[in-house]
């Protein structure tokens, strides 16, 4: 545990000496190993952190290492007062962050071990590249984890903001990847505004930055239930970095863009780690949070519409790595209403338990792009099961997860979301049942037309002019292929946005896949280092959810109690406010039972009585999601699979809500007509201003210049100049009476001091 | 009878001759003779008004003159033979040496 600084650094030296070096020096298999032999040892040491951790007794599961003294001691003021600014490069492990830890390392290694097969073909330096941006972001994350203080973090948040701008941007050739890179980046600036204001505040109201310090003052102070105080601001200020980071409402809109990217880099960054920094900030302040009830409410509904909204849109999307992503956004909206109705635990438990298996459904969807040799839409793909076996059944046990069906990763997780929704808001309960079932629908329409029916794609060089083959690629009719042929005359939405279009969509196919019929050879299971870590994943998918089997099922949620430390206010220097704590937390009997504080006896008979009446409901609510999930995965291979024209009619019946979907609400649209529009207007005239204010008084400041000068210069020539001259020319023409006197001849000096004596004597005379 | 004023009418008129002889011949000869005509007037007007007056001191002076004159005639004939061993002249008009 002594080393857990070490942690975030290992990869952090990797992707030094890759972009120093190995960018330029470094084979493709060199930078690979580098970067996974960082990773492994730094799981390594986290799971020896984290046994160490688990050998804790439960209320003392936190270490501190303070590696280097960052902002040495600055008086600055604040709310009461000054305090001294002084930051530390503080590491924290307990249990939040330590399981955290594990996610960030294990899931960081697997797709760095994945990436080392997905990134092959790309050129040797952009391998390089590749594990450098990957290693550098796998430090920020785990800085972003470990950090105990805000600004810590924050410097991990915004680095992990890059690192997700480079790698979506990695293909920087490619227009429509850089500029999701520069998207991503700045909407998660807009987020970042609002973190950096709330951590400000945060300072200004305790004077400290430390997580452990702020969750202990703000547990002393009463709960604002009535108005919209200082911590309410705090929260909301906080809510509003998370959303940025973690793809909510109104700030969502770059995740699904996000997928330019290499897919191992949606896996990871997209999905597992990075988008779920938010809700772990959440959870890291959760004491803030439930001071400001209002501001739970708003991060409830918040998440719960999120959830909605993307999963309504994920069921209309073409293109694999899409569905993904809404789905992803989805899932973090799930995050957030849970957290938002206090279930911190659950929320976190969550974000485990969809960091496995969201990682292994974007790995595999990898490894379908990789062996379609790049096509990512799903009308193209089908019947791929038999081409790859090994991507089919781990991606079906992660769909079933993030259905919901038990006894798999997501059932549990879900669920507990669920049953906290129910008893805290019947609303937010019915919108997220609503979301399980689309999720549970969107997720096998892509098993459905990835993996079932019959193959839709381009043909290959070997049996590329077999008359199945080519009819199916082309969406001709023939008659052995009755479901291809269905799907060809299906609406084709991507490209015409409009009624089927048969023939366009022919041409399109012989355009857009003519590279494809090169040295592809037709859909192939992927290579070891990718299906390896796919059925890693698979098995954690399966087992993440086993910590967290709720007391209804007999299990004894080990994960709430193991997480439960890292919500609460310390109870020594918090006694007083532990109560208020678990009262803020409306409607959340178990958390206070499962706390089991010996000062809550009082009142522990009632709350037992609570949870006891819920057990029924919390196993018939349970019985109803898993109901839910079955139907929509029903429905879903009924629409898709048996009889695929069923789906091809309902979006012909709904071509207006179908069309609202696939554009994604217009959310998009509305952005750019609104606030991108006006940003423009606004610096155009700006800009118009600058070129006409601000130019022209700084044109005529010259043009004063050079006016004035110009007058300067002609003064000096004529007045000047022309005195100089003047007494030249004085002096010239004088000279020439003078220099005709001087003939040197003596007649004429004698005639001349003649006349002079005729002169003198004739003045002489007269004057007498 | 003759007076005083016909002296210096005569002694006037020589004095314009040689000076009018000074200005306008250009041998140096004929201007050094010319200069002689001038000194030999103001010789006339001493010795004029040394009668006149009754004073010999006129008559000395006279004498004085005509030795300076025949110095004076020995140095320039002298200047003259030298200028004209160089160049071959005794044009006045070119002597003008002094002009740059």
């Amino acid at each position: 545990m002594r080393y857990i600084w070490l942690i975030p650094l290992l990869p952090g030296l990797g992707a030094l000496v890759n972009g120093v070096v190995g960018i330029r020096a470094f084979s493709r298999k060199a930078s690979g190993l580098l970067a996974c032999a960082t990773m492994t040892v730094a799981l390594g040491l986290s799971l020896v952190a984290f046994w160490q951790l688990l050998a804790l007794p439960s209320d003392a599961r936190a270490y501190d290492a303070v590696i280097a003294q960052w902002i040495p001691k600055i008086p600055l003021a604040t709310h009461d007062g000054f305090a001294a600014l002084e930051v530390p490069w503080g590491f924290r492990l307990d249990p939040l962050s330590g399981m955290m830890l594990l996610v960030v390392t294990g899931i960081g290694l697997l797709i760095h071990v994945y990436s080392t097969a997905y990134m092959a073909d790309e050129p040797r330096g952009g391998v390089a590249r590749f594990f450098c941006y990957l290693n550098l972001f796998c430090f920020f994350m785990l800085m972003l984890v470990l950090g105990n203080n805000f600004l810590v973090m924050f410097v991990g948040w915004e680095g992990v903001g890059l690192c997700s701008y480079l790698l979506i941007g990695y293909w920087y050739e490619k227009k429509s990847a850089s500029d999701a890179g520069k998207k991503a980046f700045i909407t998660n600036r807009i987020g970042d505004w609002g973190f950096v204001l709330g951590v400000f505040f945060v300072y200004y109201t305790f004077g400290t930055f430390d997580f452990r310090a702020v969750q202990n003052a703000a547990g002393a102070m009463p709960v604002e239930t009535a108005h919209f105080g200082v911590l309410s601001a705090i929260c909301l200020l906080l809510f509003v970095g998370a959303a940025g980071k973690s793809a909510q409402i109104p700030l969502y809109v770059w995740l699904p863009d996000a997928m330019e990217g290499p897919t191992p880099v949606s896996a990871l960054i997209h999905a597992a780690t990075m988008v779920t920094a938010g809700v772990y900030m959440v959870g890291r302040n959760a004491v803030l949070f439930s001071h400001a009830p209002m501001v739970m409410e708003i991060v409830a509904i918040v998440g719960v519409l999120t959830a909605l909204m993307a999963a309504s849109i994920g069921l209309v999307q073409y293109d694999i790595k899409r569905v993904l992503a809404y789905s992803t956004v989805s899932q973090l909206g799930y995050m957030f209403t849970a957290m938002g109705v206090g279930a911190f635990a659950a929320g976190t438990f969550h974000l485990m338990t969809h960091a496995f298996f969201k990682a292994l459904l974007f790995l595999g969807s990898g490894s379908v792009i990789h062996a379609m040799a790049g096509e990512q839409d799903m009308r193209h793909m089908g019947g791929l099961k038999k081409y790859q076996p090994v991507t089919f059944a781990t991606m079906m046990i992660g769909t079933l997860a993030i259905a919901g069906i038990p006894p798999l990763a997501g059932f549990f997780s879900k669920d507990e979301i669920l049953f906290r929704a129910f008893l805290a808001n019947k609303a937010v309960w019915v919108i997220a049942v609503m979301t399980a079932f689309m999720t549970a629908f969107y997720m096998f329409r892509l098993m459905s037309m990835t993996f079932f029916g019959d193959y839709r794609g381009p043909a290959w060089e070997t049996t590329g002019h077999g008359a199945a083959a080519v009819a199916a690629a082309h969406g001709v009719k023939h008659p052995a292929d009755p479901h291809a042929h269905g799907r060809a005359q299906g609406p084709d939405h991507e490209v015409s946005h409009g009624p089927a279009e048969p023939h366009a969509k022919t041409g399109d196919d012989d355009q857009g896949h003519g590279h494809a019929h090169g040295a592809w050879h037709g859909p192939h299971e992927s290579p070891t280092p990718m299906t390896l870590p796919l059925q890693a994943l698979a098995v954690g998918a399966i087992i993440a959810g086993f910590v967290g089997i709720p007391a209804a099922l007999g299990g004894g949620n080990t994960i709430e109690k193991f997480l439960e430390p890292s919500f609460a206010a310390e109870q020594v220097e918090a006694r007083g406010s532990t109560r208020s704590t678990s009262s803020g937390q409306a409607g959340s009997p178990r958390a206070d039972a499962n706390a089991a504080r010996p000062e809550l006896v009082e009142g522990r008979a009632e709350e037992h009585e609570t949870a006891h009446v819920s057990t029924g409901v919390e196993i018939g609510l349970m019985a109803f999601s898993v109901l839910v999930a079955v139907v929509g995965i029903s429905l879903a291979y009924k629409f898709y699979v048996t009889s695929p024209e069923i789906s091809a009619r309902l979006a012909d019946r709904w071509a207006g809500a179908h069309r609202l979907l696939l554009n994604k609400y217009y959310v998009d649209e509305l952005y750019n007509g609104t606030i991108i529009a006006g940003t423009m207007a606004s610096a155009r005239k700006l800009w118009t201003f600058d070129r006409n204010v601000v130019d022209g008084a700084v044109n005529g400041t010259s043009w004063l210049t050079v006016i004035s000068s110009w007058f300067s210069g002609l003064t000096d020539r004529t007045v000047v100049d022309g005195l100089v001259n003047f007494v030249g020319w004085i002096v010239q023409e004088g000279s020439l009476l003078f220099r005709r006197l001087q003939t040197g001849l003596v007649q004429n000096y004698a005639l001349l001091m003649l006349f002079g004596i005729f002169a003198f004597v004739s003045i002489y005379l007269l004057v007498r | 009878m003759i007076t005083p004023v016909h002296y210096m009418l005569l002694s006037a008129a020589l004095f314009i001759i040689g000076v009018v002889g000074v200005l306008v011949r250009k041998n140096i000869i004929i201007i050094f003779m010319s200069i002689e005509l001038i000194l030999n007037a103001v010789n006339i007007n001493l010795v004029a008004f040394s009668a006149q007056l009754q004073n010999v001191v006129g008559q000395v002076f006279a004498v004085f003159v005509i030795a300076v004159a025949a110095a004076e005639a020995a140095v320039g004939l002298g200047i003259i033979l030298a200028f004209y061993r160089n160049k071959e002249t005794i044009n006045i008009d070119e002597m003008n040496l002094m002009r740059s």
